[in-house]
């Protein structure tokens, strides 16, 4: 074993196994982690607690191995172009982890646009498949900065829908809704607060409650005592660090501290 | 010799003269991939204005919105993938210059233009249920089905609205003069679609060749689009040009890097741009990206 191995497990790598922690119980899913970090803990997934999971290449192809990050995969297992998302999506076994510049207290997230939508301080992606995503299969969240303006009371604009709005929506929208897991540089918190509002499952080693309730936009009702995130097992950390991210990248994405 | 099918072949600038002040035109590919951008640098130097655009955005979408072409822009998303958040279009959004938006959810615009190609009014869909695309589109509507649920339950979805294309632009690979296609790349994207949903359909290409050679040692399954479905044909080498047109070529990262720091830059750093790159004809931008690439090595 090489003496990186050996180090003590970084933010980032606690962050890479709490979103497999997300993806484990997922069964024959296709898993769509949007961003570095839920990528690696995907394909971490995979390799451990899950390996019934599907994961393509981000562009058209589903990819039978789990490349480093930043490289392509060799062994194709499918053919996954843009109208195959769509099927997949309304078919329904799928999990995706979306970023959320916006996360709001009662799920709500916000992928559009900061500010009014008519004229907004800033445009930001557009709503993209957010509201699909919500009401027809399994989503979770990342979150790299957990900082009081992206967890916020109210988000500027409903993309992702929150349980209430899904309820207030009608059965249309709560059928399939199933939302899962949010993971951030600081915590893993998930949605069976009171009205399926946000509720803080863990911290990450090294944070302590109150740099938690200061990085947050609401007011946190917290457990006592607080739980921790686990570590990643030895093999876990082997596999991050040999294996799935060599380069380190995932250190770019949360930086150690 | 057989009779022969009616040759579609036209001219980049006769594309542009089928369209017309106010109409709603589909733009095909997808962000910075297989965009008819040669079209739509044609379209910027035209005089058309108050366009309705419906694309899958990229620098289609910037271009047009930096170049005042759009009075109504119809997306989910604007994006270069490499570089997140379109420039131009940022900047149209946060400075008002776009006067109408219809933003949607990609299922949503999906499920548009799926109606359109099938000729109903509308079709329902579960996304956008709960979102502020409902709020800030008040004009798209709720149905309820008129058959039960496994509970019982009559859910309400949304009835999306067919989105109804006068043109629709797109660009493939190879064609023949008839307008049979072919993609050679990973990804059809929606193209087959936007050409179904329009009342007209202009394809510019890679190359012309002749029919037979389009099925030459290419599977059949890569003829996406047939001569139903298109009006025009218009070869434009390199007219995806900045996005990515696989296999022919990759996107141009370096250039993409260019335009958008010229976008995010100072007005006289986009008159340079725009002077250097879009203000002559095809030809012209071709030669003037090629001067530019050699002087970058």
């Amino acid at each position: 074993m090489s003496a990186s191995a050996q180090g003590p497990a970084t933010r980032a790598e606690v962050c890479a196994a709490a979103v497999a922690d997300a993806f484990a119980e997922d069964g024959e899913t296709l898993a769509s982690p949007i961003g570095l970090i839920p990528m690696l803990g995907a394909r971490l997934a995979r390799r451990t607690v899950n390996p019934d999971l599907v994961l393509s290449d981000g562009v058209s192809l589903f990819m039978a191995d789990d490349p480093p990050l930043g490289s392509t995969g060799q062994e194709v297992e499918g053919w996954f172009p843009h109208p195959r998302v769509f099927d997949m999506l309304t078919f329904g076994k799928r999990h995706v982890m979306m970023g959320a510049p916006q996360l709001d207290r009662h799920g709500n997230q916000n992928l559009s646009a900061i500010g009014d939508f008519d004229r907004p301080d800033r445009q930001l992606l557009g709503t993209r498949a957010a509201p699909a995503n919500t009401v027809n299969h399994r989503t979770s969240y990342w979150i790299p900065r957990h900082s009081p303006r992206a967890l916020v009371e109210r988000v500027d604009v409903v993309c992702g829908v929150g349980a209430a709005a899904a309820r207030a929506a009608g059965s249309g929208a709560t059928r399939f809704h199933d939302l899962h897991r949010v993971v951030t540089d600081l915590a893993v918190l998930d949605f069976t607060g009171p009205d399926g509002t946000l509720r803080v499952r863990s911290v990450h080693p090294g944070v302590g409650a109150d740099e938690l309730r200061a990085a947050t936009g609401f007011a946190l009702d917290l457990p006592d005592p607080l739980p921790r995130t686990r570590l990643p097992s030895s093999e876990e950390l082997r596999l991050i660090r040999e294996v799935l991210d060599p380069r380190g990248l995932r250190e770019r994405e949360v930086p150690a501290r | 010799m057989d009779p022969r099918p009616r040759d579609k072949q036209m001219s980049i600038d006769e594309v542009v003269a089928e369209l017309r002040d106010g109409m709603t035109i589909g733009i095909g590919g997808w962000g910075p991939r297989r965009k008819p951008m040669a079209l739509v640098r044609a379209i910027l130097r035209s005089d058309l204005r108050d366009l309705t655009v419906v694309s899958w955005g990229g620098a289609d979408v910037g271009l047009l919105a930096r170049a005042g072409k759009m009075r109504r822009a119809v997306y989910a998303f604007v994006s270069l993938d490499s570089v997140p958040l379109e420039p131009s279009f940022q900047r149209a959004r946060q400075s008002g210059a776009i006067p109408e938006v219809m933003e949607l959810d990609e299922q949503m615009f999906l499920t548009g233009l799926r109606a359109a190609a099938q000729r109903v009014p509308f079709l329902p869909t579960r996304a956008g249920l709960g979102s502020d695309v409902l709020v800030h589109n008040p004009e798209i509507r709720t149905i309820r089905s008129p058959y039960p649920g496994p509970d019982g339950a009559h859910d309400d979805l949304v009835a999306m609205p067919a989105l109804r294309l006068d043109a629709a632009l797109v660009h493939l690979n190879r064609a023949d003069a008839h307008g049979n296609a072919t993609y050679l790349g990973p990804d059809p994207y929606f193209d087959d679609l936007f050409c179904l949903a329009a009342e007209r359909s202009y394809l510019s290409v890679e190359r012309v060749v002749p029919t037979a050679e389009l099925s030459d040692g290419v599977p059949v399954q890569r003829m996406l689009l047939n001569r139903l479905m298109v009006s025009g044909v218009v070869e434009t080498p390199n007219g995806a040009h900045f996005t990515a047109c696989t296999p022919d070529y990759a996107r141009d990262e370096v250039f993409q890097q260019l335009y958008a720091r010229a976008a995010r830059g100072s007005e006289e750093e986009w008159e340079a741009f725009r002077s250097r790159f879009l203000d002559g004809d095809e030809a012209a931008y071709q030669h003037a990206v090629r001067t530019w690439t050699e002087e970058q090595r």
